[in-house]
């Protein structure tokens, strides 16, 4: 049954992505000042988003480890964190690609781009640590901890960086500037980005909980023996 | 004993045991040279550029041999179990922190002041006493940072390995903070403007993460 929700939510979101490229590469006009590489907005902007979305499902979860001591919320923040990070990776790759076409370099060190890549490196600490703990409760304790300590430091280091320097274009989302269609697409690629995201986390959540299944086997045994 | 008494004592206790071995601070104080004297092959130790970014340079000094005696800050509880008689003893979680983040707070503050001197040497800058604050607040976020993760990694496979690994991104904002006022300080400018919304970050962040530490400490050293 589970298996099934996820297969399924897999290809509704896959088949949504195909429905959406064809609308955003073929039916879509160009962009009057950036031509066509403005069409990496639709995977860099809900990237960004879904992956926000997944570390504070994390935070969540990881409160709600630390409250109830429910191994779920463990397995659902750390599959919640390790999507996140891909997310926010697909961010600032495809951001880097339409700076080198539209800023003429690869890299910048603007306060949104710097602000995901200390978010990523934040995160990537935590995915490194998780696995060098081998006590399953002192290990989802801890990686509760530092998630926590890690969602906190996000705003203050958007903050700092933020006063620090500025280059990256203004938020068109907030600003209202976008089309009503390219605001549509840009929802609809959210929605179907988000739906894989999803399918993803049930997947790793699943290996995560086949993985303390052989860990308690393993203790079995050797208490066994 | 109340418990700012049992902080005080864990406090005492560590800086004693660091007087008579002087482990942690010598390894520092010795690596924040090694540092310096690197820095000066990457960059012409006395040109105009260096001395705009010689606050920088500096806070990746403090931050890299800090991490030396950060490292051991609970780490050298571990023999004979120290560490778990600690954890067991009648003291709030709190007084622990506090007391091992004021003995890191003394034994950073130890090499901050031999390195300095050497640094306004060989990079042919002049010191001023506006730094005061600027130097305290942005150790106590080093510190406060670090004898948390410290206590987070302690029991952790690779623990020197993890350490760095998790406060340097933690640390951005106050080192950001730290590294423009100590470059705007060292080039004769006063708190004023932009440099009092850097201080004002930076206490920010000393407030934000103490609070955080103090509040999350005991689930760290005891589940």
């Amino acid at each position: 049954m589970r298996e099934k929700a996820i297969y399924i939510l897999g290809l509704l979101g896959a088949i949504a992505l195909v429905a959406n490229m064809y609308n955003i590469f073929l039916v879509l006009p160009d962009e009057a000042n950036q031509g066509a590489i403005y069409r990496i907005i639709f995977f860099h902007v809900p990237a960004a988003i879904i992956a926000f979305t997944f570390f504070f499902v994390a935070l969540i979860c990881s409160v709600a480890f630390l409250a109830f001591k429910t191994f779920k919320a463990d397995a659902i923040a750390v599959a919640a964190t390790e999507v996140g990070v891909m997310f926010a990776t697909i961010n600032l790759v495809t951001g880097s690609i339409w700076g080198r076409n539209i800023w003429g370099i690869w890299w910048t060190w603007d306060y949104r781009i710097t602000s995901m890549f200390v978010c990523v490196l934040l995160y990537l600490g935590y995915l490194i640590m998780r696995p060098a703990i081998t006590e399953p409760t002192q290990r989802a304790t801890l990686a509760a901890v530092l998630s926590i300590f890690a969602f906190a430091d996000v705003p203050i280091v958007w903050f700092s960086i933020r006063w620090w320097r500025t280059q990256h274009p203004g938020p068109v989302l907030e600003t209202g500037g976008l089309p009503h269609n390219m605001a549509m697409a840009l929802l609809y690629n959210f929605l179907a980005l988000l739906a894989i995201g999803t399918a993803l986390v049930l997947v790793r959540l699943r290996s995560e909980h086949v993985q303390r299944e052989i860990e308690s086997l393993r203790r079995l045994a050797l208490v066994e023996a | 004993m109340n418990s700012f008494g049992a902080a005080v004592a864990i406090a005492r206790k560590d800086l004693r045991s660091e007087l008579r071995s002087k482990e942690a601070t010598n390894a520092a104080v010795s690596f924040a040279l090694v540092i310096l004297l690197i820095l000066s092959v990457a960059f012409e130790p006395t040109g105009d550029e260096t001395h705009a970014i010689a606050g920088g340079l500096l806070w990746i000094v403090f931050a890299f041999s800090g991490t030396l005696i950060l490292n051991r800050t609970f780490a050298r509880e571990l023999q004979n179990d120290a560490l778990e008689a600690l954890i067991a003893a009648p003291i709030p979680g709190w007084a622990l922190f506090l007391g091992k983040a004021t003995s890191s707070l003394v034994m950073m503050l130890v090499v901050e002041v031999v390195s300095l001197p050497i640094f306004a040497i060989f990079y042919d800058v002049s010191l001023v006493w506006t730094l005061v604050p600027v130097l305290l607040l942005g150790t106590w976020a080093l510190v406060v940072v670090g004898v948390a993760f410290s206590a987070l990694t302690v029991n952790v496979q690779l623990r020197e390995v993890m350490l760095p690994l998790l406060i340097y991104p933690t640390l951005v904002p106050a080192l950001i903070a730290s590294m423009i006022l100590t470059g705007n300080l060292l080039d004769g400018q006063a708190f004023a403007g932009d440099n009092l919304t850097w201080l004002r970050l930076l206490v920010g962040f000393d407030i934000i993460y103490t609070a955080l530490a103090v509040g999350l400490i005991d689930i760290v050293l005891v589940g």
